[in-house]
């Protein structure tokens, strides 16, 4: 009797299942803070805020989850790169005053371009060596990542205060990016704007290479199983190198935009973004791009919200949403699958 | 009775145990052999850190869990005193008061993070300590009319633990033995009760299912042991020595701030002190608090030093800088990771054991 | 023996304290199907791995059509015309199953009439095309898992446990296909548990025990044999009818 038979060839494929329920937080936590905040043009500079800061958080975590889920590595020396790209690019832009000073848009990208550039160039190099001589030695141990990490964190931090002095560094801000868009009662900050198109084309960017491309193919493949994807024949360590290389000249992009945001950075800043950088990618799920992004958004929407409402709660409240998180999903909002 | 005292955890190394004895009776005779502010100051913070150190040799070299949640607990005994005494007036009753509501926040702090620890795997369960303990941080500022905010409280000690009090009308041995020696001695004592305590512990029966849950834990619990409990005792006990020698500190430096219990850098400080000094070791703690505590106060003065003299060499002199002496500390820590896992105890007891096994007759030796 | 395409010489592999492989011996003829049978904790899943390089020999040689593979990585081994199906199954659950499908074929494009043979054996593999392979079922899995294997001509396939968990319709639809692959000539090193499942499709068969292999021989011989396969195997043929 032919067995095959049995097997319905001719019924319709089942349909994909996607899980959207994540992707509706969002919106309901807007929608849920407009009663709270109690005015329509507080809650929109509110939301435009959260929505900035997301963008940028997202960036700078967007490498540390993908090193993570890529190559099981937990880098808490993240935190350099992205210092190291604040400080490159307020070094760049200090003796461009003409450019930045001025009001056109396109002269002060004639600026911001080649000190973005800097800024994630060396902090990709800078990653390419911590690889290296931090990393590598110590692959498979977990607990001697985290330690010599962190202390690749200090010496990083240090290096920089030796370097640029230890005092804070000001960040000069282009022209064209101050002030804010008036509509009636709003007030949108441009520069709030500006960061939620760089993250939204990064976002966009890493989407497409993961999905649309043969590297892509192999991150995520590796991402789930980078044992098998080496039985198939590919030599994934050395994805593993250009990938970390990549999430820290991300992560450079990220200080360079908080810097810019914020118009002054020390040597530890990136330390400070390391705590939200966590509870982003705890709640994500490791190794997960796209619930990186949701929950970088969710994290800057609560931190702003939660910042106008109950300031001395703003730190918790994210805490508060990372544990809630976690007793919905265990393994976080997208968890990848087989870790 | 040496061996009851350790525990029977001995040195096994002569120049561990020579030392040993060094250290221990320097901090002793501190106040008569170098006195004077600043080397009483290093002398109290080695003690105390010598028990919060072998606090967190207890969680991360004897259990494997890694939890950077533990300047938390060292700020919950300090502010405990802190509130007490600034609250209550400089009592003793105050100070036991304090005392005996940290400890118990601390207490239930730890195990509602060790329960948690079991539902998340170590990495999470390390990157959730630290985000706990910034927010505990944070919370700590910002509650100023309790704590202080930024500034911390300042306030009064007992009368006997005052400068101002004397104990004897006359010196002993040269020293005037005022409140500030007694307050010494009283941390001296207290940290090295609590030591022993710990070297205690990690001998018992209890310390050895500590680290075969380090070694594995799914083993452990497979042999019977509920990995729950021991995971949680650890992290109390941890948390407990750690909130006595925070209120031990604002004891000494009737003054608690975020800065001087809370900050990241005293983790950090932590971190490197067990690492340099040898996780798993207990004494790790001694020579890694002692050699950590000893360069931060003298190294800098060597460094400024070495500094002006390449005040020609640009980066050069600004890396030998006093206020850069972390970034040598923080390398001495990565070069001890690779290749002194065990720290300068370890180190110090496979000399020992490679020597032994050169001698002739010592085969011959029974254990 | 020049139509060893794999042989095994001496092989010992350790995985951190313990010794798993005690100098293992044996040869996978070409062109043939070889069985390693064994019980749970035998050594044959370490065996595949080690000649794969997931875990390396500590002693001993394996040599792979003439050429010596013990210390080369895995990505090269897998190069030299080697696909390994895992117990797991190591299928991708986030990638469709033709993402899967096309990271295995190594030139970089899928040959259709390669793809459509492979429809014409596992035809899940058509309805699943542009789906998530975490939503195939546990059969369709190891289908896609073997597909993946066969997308182009290897010179060796190493197969661990196929048949495992599968419900017997699957398995006589897997015995069929394999049937088929026989038909082109791979040479294939199959581990199984399931003794009537091997005795189908085995030419040859090696039977591991602690680490060392105890028997070898044509599959042949043993399955006339029932007293032979109680001595090595604990259990008969008629058991697993």
């Amino acid at each position: 009797m032919s067995v095959t038979a049995q097997i319905d060839e001719t019924a319709p494929p089942p349909k994909p299942r996607i899980d959207m329920l994540p992707l509706a937080i969002i919106p309901v936590l807007a929608l849920v803070a407009i009663p709270l905040v109690g005015n329509l043009p507080g809650w929109i500079n509110l939301t435009v805020a959260g929505l900035a800061m997301g963008m940028m958080i997202f960036i700078m975590a967007s490498g540390l989850t993908l090193v993570f889920g890529l190559m099981d590595v937990l880098n808490f020396g993240h935190g350099a790169f992205i210092s190291v790209g604040a400080y490159v690019a307020a070094t760049v832009l200090v003796p461009m005053a003409g450019l930045t000073q001025s009001d056109s848009f396109l002269m002060n990208l004639v600026a911001l371009l080649p000190a973005i550039a800097a800024a994630m160039l060396i902090s990709g190099g800078l990653g390419l060596a911590f690889e290296r001589v931090i990393v590598r030695p110590v692959y498979g141990q977990h607990l001697k990542q985290i330690l010599v990490t962190m202390g690749g964190l200090v010496v990083a931090e240090q290096a920089i205060r030796a370097i640029w002095g230890p005092e804070q560094l000001n960040v000069p801000r282009p022209t064209s990016l101050r002030g804010a868009f008036l509509f009636g009662d709003v007030a949108i900050e441009k520069y709030r704007v500006f960061a939620v198109v760089v993250g939204g084309l990064v976002f966009f960017a890493m989407m497409l290479v993961l999905n649309r491309t043969k590297i892509g193919l192999l991150i995520r493949a590796g991402v789930e199983n980078s044992e098998m994807v080496e039985s198939l024949g590919y030599r994934i360590r050395r994805l593993f190198i250009g990938v970390f290389a990549v999430g820290s000249a991300l992560a450079g992009l990220g200080g360079a935009m908080w810097g810019l945001y914020q118009e002054t950075v020390t040597a530890a800043t990136g330390a400070q973004m390391m705590v939200l950088i966590f509870i982003v990618i705890i709640i994500g799920g490791l190794g997960s791009v796209g619930g990186c992004f949701i929950g970088a958004l969710l994290v800057g929407l609560v931190a702003n919200y939660v910042g106008f409402l109950a300031p001395k709660l703003a730190l918790g409240s994210n805490i508060l949403l990372m544990v809630i998180i976690l007793l919905w999903r265990p393994r976080g909002l997208y968890p990848v699958a087989n870790r | 009775m040496l061996r009851n005292i350790l525990s029977g955890d001995m040195p096994r190394s002569l120049m561990l145990s020579v030392a040993l004895v060094v250290i221990v009776a320097a901090l002793a005779l501190t106040p008569f052999l170098f006195p004077g502010v600043r080397s009483l100051n290093v002398a109290v913070k080695i003690c105390i850190f010598i028990a919060v150190v072998a606090s967190y040799d207890l969680l991360l070299g004897y259990t494997g869990i890694v939890s950077f949640a533990h300047t938390m607990f060292f700020g919950i005994g300090g502010y405990g005193v802190a509130i007490a005494l600034n609250g209550l007036g400089p009592a003793w009753g105050g100070i036991a008061l304090g005392l005996a509501v940290a400890l118990g926040l601390s207490t239930a702090l730890a195990a509602l993070i060790g329960l948690f620890s079991l539902r998340v795997r170590a990495i999470f369960f390390a990157m959730i300590t630290l985000a706990v303990a910034s927010a505990f941080a944070i919370l700590a500022s910002q509650l100023s009319s309790i704590t202080g905010g930024e500034d911390g409280l300042n306030y009064p000690v007992p009368a006997m633990l005052r400068p101002s009090f004397h104990l004897f009308d006359g010196t002993v041995l040269g020293l005037d033995i005022n409140g500030r020696i007694i307050t010494y001695y009283i941390v001296f004592f207290v940290a090295l009760a609590l030591f022993l305590l710990l070297l205690r512990m990690v001998n018992s029966p209890f310390g050895r299912v500590l680290q075969a849950i380090r070694e594995n834990d799914f083993r452990a619990e497979a042999l019977g042991y509920r990995t729950v409990y021991y995971r949680t005792a650890a992290n109390c006990l941890s948390a407990a020595v750690a909130t006595v020698g925070g209120a031990l500190l604002a004891l000494w430096l009737r003054h608690t701030g975020p800065d001087t219990t809370l900050s990241f850098d005293i983790m950090l400080d932590i971190l490197l002190m067990l690492v340099i000094g040898g996780m798993g070791t207990m004494y790790g703690a001694v020579v890694g608090a002692t050699v950590f505590l000893i360069a931060q106060n003298y190294l800098q003065d060597a460094m400024a030093v070495a500094s002006k003299a390449t005040a020609g060499i640009p980066v050069l002199s600004h890396l030998l800088h006093p206020d850069r002496w972390l970034l040598w500390l923080g390398v001495l820590f990565i070069l001890s990771i690779y290749f002194f896992p065990t720290g300068i105890v370890g180190r110090l007891r496979a000399m020992h054991t490679s020597k032994l096994q050169n001698r002739p007759e010592a085969s011959t030796r029974a254990k | 023996m020049s139509d060893a395409l794999l042989s095994l010489k001496g092989v010992n592999t350790h995985i951190g304290r313990y010794h798993i492989l005690h100098g293992v011996d044996f040869e996978v003829p070409r062109g043939a199907v070889s069985m390693l049978l064994g019980r749970n904790g035998a050594g044959k899943t370490t065996t595949l791995r080690t000649i794969m390089g997931l875990w390396r020999a500590s002693a001993g040689q394996i040599m792979f059509d003439g050429e010596d593979i013990t210390r080369l990585s895995t990505p090269e081994i897998a190069q030299r015309g080697i696909a390994y199906v895992p117990e797991s199954m190591g299928i991708f659950a986030d990638l469709t199953v033709r993402e899967n499908m096309l990271l295995a074929a190594r030139k970089g494009t899928i040959d259709d009439t390669r793809l459509g043979w492979i429809f014409k054996l596992f035809p899940a593999m058509r309805r699943f095309w542009s789906l998530p392979a975490g939503q195939l079922s546990g059969g369709q899995k190891q289908m896609l898992a073997v597909s993946r294997a066969i997308i182009e001509p290897r010179k060796l396939l190493l197969i661990d446990e196929p048949s495992k968990g599968l419900a017997p319709a699957i398995i006589a639809n897997m015995i069929s296909a394999f049937a088929e692959l026989k038909q082109t000539e791979t040479t294939i090193l199959l581990v199984e548990q399931n003794f009537n499942f091997a005795r189908q499709l085995g030419d040859s068969v090696a039977v591991m025990d602690d680490g060392r292999i105890v028997h070898g021989g044509a599959m042949a011989a043993l399955a006339a044999d029932a007293s032979l396969q109680q001595q090595l195997l604990g259990l008969s043929l008629s058991a697993h009818q």
